[in-house]
Formats: structure tokens, sequence, C-alpha cells
């Protein structure tokens, strides 16, 4: 099975200039390999970094050195050393990102916020609200919120939102950050059946679960991080 | 396994910037800064007052020239023009129709006396249209598209709200298909509400009309909610710069992580 996402050597700092430049190391020496089909588990202690690690995946954060080795049209290009564009590219059709919480813009309905991420690739806009539509009614979200805009959902549901932003993609590698935090039990069957499916189809996902059951559903192995120690 | 460090290969780049420095007096307005924008882009120029980003933003759409640096610009033929080397009616034709400007303030570009149907036509007839049918039938269908009642398109200006005056300049600039829109701080003078609705109207019409944009602002939310990439610029250098959520999240520049800190959560 081919090697879909690689890490090597991954390190970052945070400089707090406004708290008198105080130096906050949170990873050092990562390498993490993952295959196509794959479920890797962050784990560790609240604080140690798994967070970090998931946006240093997706280069919402910026790592100081290493390479973050991602498989994008047929090759593995190194997102830490990538221009803005290509980094924009690998987003849009190799690596999806479902974060904790919904960033929401103003007017814009759910089914836009989930139907968006294709019709940057061209995909008809009808077509589209209709994939959109299925993946939301599976996540349980009823039709009358389809057309309304997520600002005043329940965090449950906009939870739901961001996870059909997530998956309608079908990213060949997936980071999910806490997926199911804000479900319940019904809803997160769903979102582990999606994830079954998701890697049956050879997508690879790494993702912070901190529900133990999902978690024994969906992972291959953990990756384990450990807090590093605080340099003064 | 090797790993690419890849960039984009076809250069297609619509403006480029080297070496941008202007001093106004005392104050270094710009110092050193370099820049590029892609077709599509929207390009964020966040900062405080003073920090440069208006006078850059006009370097860059050649009103003003630079003491130093270049600026160059690929024209609507595909060649590469050196902005503060063109012939001034070339300069004046790029503005009337290949560009657009969007200002804080609509009354600086509108025209009050005129009516709303005028105001779009205007630009279109400066372009060389001249059939009144077609003017007026595309006039409307920009007061549809900006979210302006088409029976409006008799009323004068002065009739209209703020945030109706600045989505009238909006569709005043657009009509012509600009591939390239300079916007100085577009939400700046309106109502939080009114805000909203605009910023949503730019975010569809900028993605849809696949514009490239270099928009001013001091807003970090704005900038959030339409830039692929952002320049934080302070005391006319450019401090930091990367894609807008890298940037956000992470900002590493000491005046950076001031002003993320700085915005309070609603």
């Amino acid at each position: 099975m081919s090697v879909v996402l690689r890490t090597e050597g991954l390190a970052k700092t945070f400089t707090l200039h406004l708290q008198s430049g105080v130096r906050l190391p949170v990873l050092a020496g990562i390498d993490i390999t993952v295959h196509e089909g794959q479920c890797v588990a962050l784990a560790g202690p609240s604080g140690a970094g798994k967070s970090t690690l998931l946006r240093s995946l997706y280069s919402n954060y910026r790592v100081d050195t290493g390479r973050i080795c991602v498989r994008h049209r047929g090759a593995l290009v190194d997102l830490a050393a990538a221009d803005p564009r290509t980094i924009l590219a690998v987003r849009a059709e190799s690596l999806g990102y479902v974060s904790q919480f919904l960033r929401v813009v103003p007017r814009v309905p759910a089914r836009d916020v989930v139907a968006e991420v294709l019709t940057a690739r061209s995909t008809p806009l009808a077509e589209a609200r209709d994939r959109a539509t299925d993946l939301l009614l599976r996540l349980n979200i009823p039709p009358r919120l389809h057309a309304l805009p997520p600002a005043t959902f329940s965090g449950g549901e906009q939870q739901r939102i961001n996870l059909a932003r997530g998956f309608i993609g079908g990213h060949p590698v997936l980071l999910l950050d806490e997926p199911t935090a804000s479900l319940d039990a019904a809803n997160r069957d769903v979102v582990i059946g999606m994830i079954w499916e998701a890697k049956a189809r050879g997508v690879a996902i790494v993702g912070i679960f901190h529900d133990a059951e999902v978690r024994a559903a969906v992972a291959d192995r953990l990756f384990e991080i450990a807090p590093l120690q605080d340099a003064a | 396994m090797t790993c690419l460090s890849a960039a984009i290969a076809d250069d297609d780049t619509l403006l480029a910037a080297r070496g941008l420095a202007l001093r106004f007096g005392a104050i270094q307005a710009l110092d050193g800064v370099d820049a590029e924008l892609w077709p599509g882009e929207v390009l964020a120029v966040v900062g405080e007052s003073g920090s440069g980003k208006t006078t850059l933003l006009n370097v860059l759409s050649g009103r003003m020239r630079p003491d130093a640096g270049f600026v160059w610009v690929r024209d609507p033929a595909g060649r590469r023009q050196d902005l503060h080397a063109m012939p001034e009616p070339a300069l004046r034709a790029l503005h009337r129709s290949d560009w657009g400007f969007v200002q804080q303030n609509p009354r600086d570009t509108l025209r009050m006396n005129v009516s709303a149907g005028g105001n779009i036509g205007e630009r279109l007839m400066a372009q060389g249209a001249r059939h009144y049918g077609i003017i007026r039938a595309t006039a409307a269908d920009w007061l549809r598209e900006v979210e302006i009642d088409p029976d409006r398109i008799d009323d004068l200006p002065r009739t209209f709200s703020g945030g109706m005056l600045q989505r009238l300049q909006i569709a005043r600039t657009l009509v012509t298909h600009p591939r390239l829109v300079f916007m100085d701080e577009p939400t700046g003078g309106l109502d939080v509400s009114v805000q909203a609705r605009l910023l949503d109207l730019i975010r569809g019409l900028v993605a849809r009309l696949h514009i490239s944009v270099v928009l001013v602002t001091h807003d970090l939310a704005v900038a959030r909610l339409l830039a692929q990439r952002i320049m934080v610029m302070q005391r006319g250098r450019v401090v930091e710069t990367g894609l807008t959520d890298q940037v956000l999240d992470d900002p590493h520049h000491p005046y950076t992580q001031l002003l993320v800190s700085s915005v309070l959560a609603a």
C-alpha cells in the first residue's frame, strides 16, 4: 500500500513576543507515516501537541523544521517548503481537514457551506447542492435547516455541517480534530460509518478522538505524542 | 520515496512589485516592499493607520510613483508592462476597463447627480458601448447582482443608503469585467449588519468572476473572510506574509501577534 502522508523531523516552537518572548517548544522530531486506507489516532495527554500536529499537517501552523509530504497528483509534495498557491491546491484536491468548530460565514446557507468545496473545483452548482443535501440528510440535519445559515445552529448541528463539508470533497487524506465531540450516540455512529467507508475507499485519516469507543472503532494504530519540556 | 518542494510551474503572475520605496518628507511610507498577485487571488494588506497600506495600493495601481523599485503588470494582451513607464493614456485605458478601484467612500467615485443606471452605464460607454438598450439592460442586471431593486435605476445615488451606495460603486466597477480590482477599506464606513451583506456579496462575485483583488483593510475578520493571502505592514515594511489562515492562526512577527491578540472575539 502506498504512502500518502509522511513527516520527517517536524519541529514546532511557539514564540510569544507579547509575553516577553517566552518560547514554547511543542513538537520535535515527529516522524509519522500513513498509508492508503489507514486511520492513525493521535494520542497523548492534553497539551501534548495533538492539535498543533494536526494543524501543522494541514499547514495551518507553520513548522520550524522538517518535511510534510502529502500525495498530490501522483507525487509527494512537501508542504513545509511549498509556496502558498501549491498549499491551496493540495488542500483543495488532496488534503481535507475537519476542525472542531465551524467558522461561520454570514448569510451563506448550510447547504452551500458544504457545496462550496465542490463548486470551488468547478462542479456544477446543482450537482454540488444535491450531494451536499444527501450528506446533510445522512448526518440527520433536517431539510428545513439546509437553506439557513448555520450561525444560529446548536453546537452539534454546526459540527455535523463541518463534517459534511470535510467529507464531501472525498480528499485522499483527511485530518479530523475531535469529529464526534458534541454528537449524540446516533450521530456518532453515522460518523463512524462515514469513516469506515472512507477508509474502504483508500482514504488515509489522521485524527484526534477523545471518545475511546470511537477511537477503538476507527483507528488502526495510535501515534503517541509525549509532551516536551518547556525551555526557559 | 522522494518528496518534492514543487512550485506551480506556469508563470501567470498578474502583477509583481520589487523593492518599492516612497518617502513623504520625514515619513518612510514604503520601505523595500515586494508583492505579487496571481489570477483570481485576493490579497489582503493589513496594518494600522499610517502603516503604508493605502500608499502601497496607490503605487500598485499606478496612482503614485515610487522613489525606488518597480511594478510590472500583465496587460490584457498578456505582455508584461512596467507600470510606471506606461504612457498616461495606456494607464487610463487599463483603469477604464481591465482594472477597477473601489474606494472606502463611494461618493469619491460615484457621480451623485447622475442616476444609478447612468453611473453603471458610464463605465460601459467609456469602454465603447453605444447601444442605449443594451447599456440600460446591463445596468439593470448589475443592480440586481448587487441586490439593489432595478426599479431604482433612474434614482439619484443621493437617495441611497450608505450600504446601497457601496454596492452601486461595486456594480459600476465590475460591469466591465475587470481582471484586477483594488479595494481600499470597502466596508469601512458601514454598519456591521450592512458589512456582512457586502462582504458576502464581494466574496461571491470575486469567486464567480475570477477577479484578482488587492484589498486594503485594517479589519482582520474582513481579511479572513475574503483573502487567500495576507501581507502585514508596519511603518512602510511588510513584516509578515503568508496564507491568511497561517498568519492569523500562527502569527510569527511581534506586530502581527499584537494585531491578532487585540481583536475582541464576539
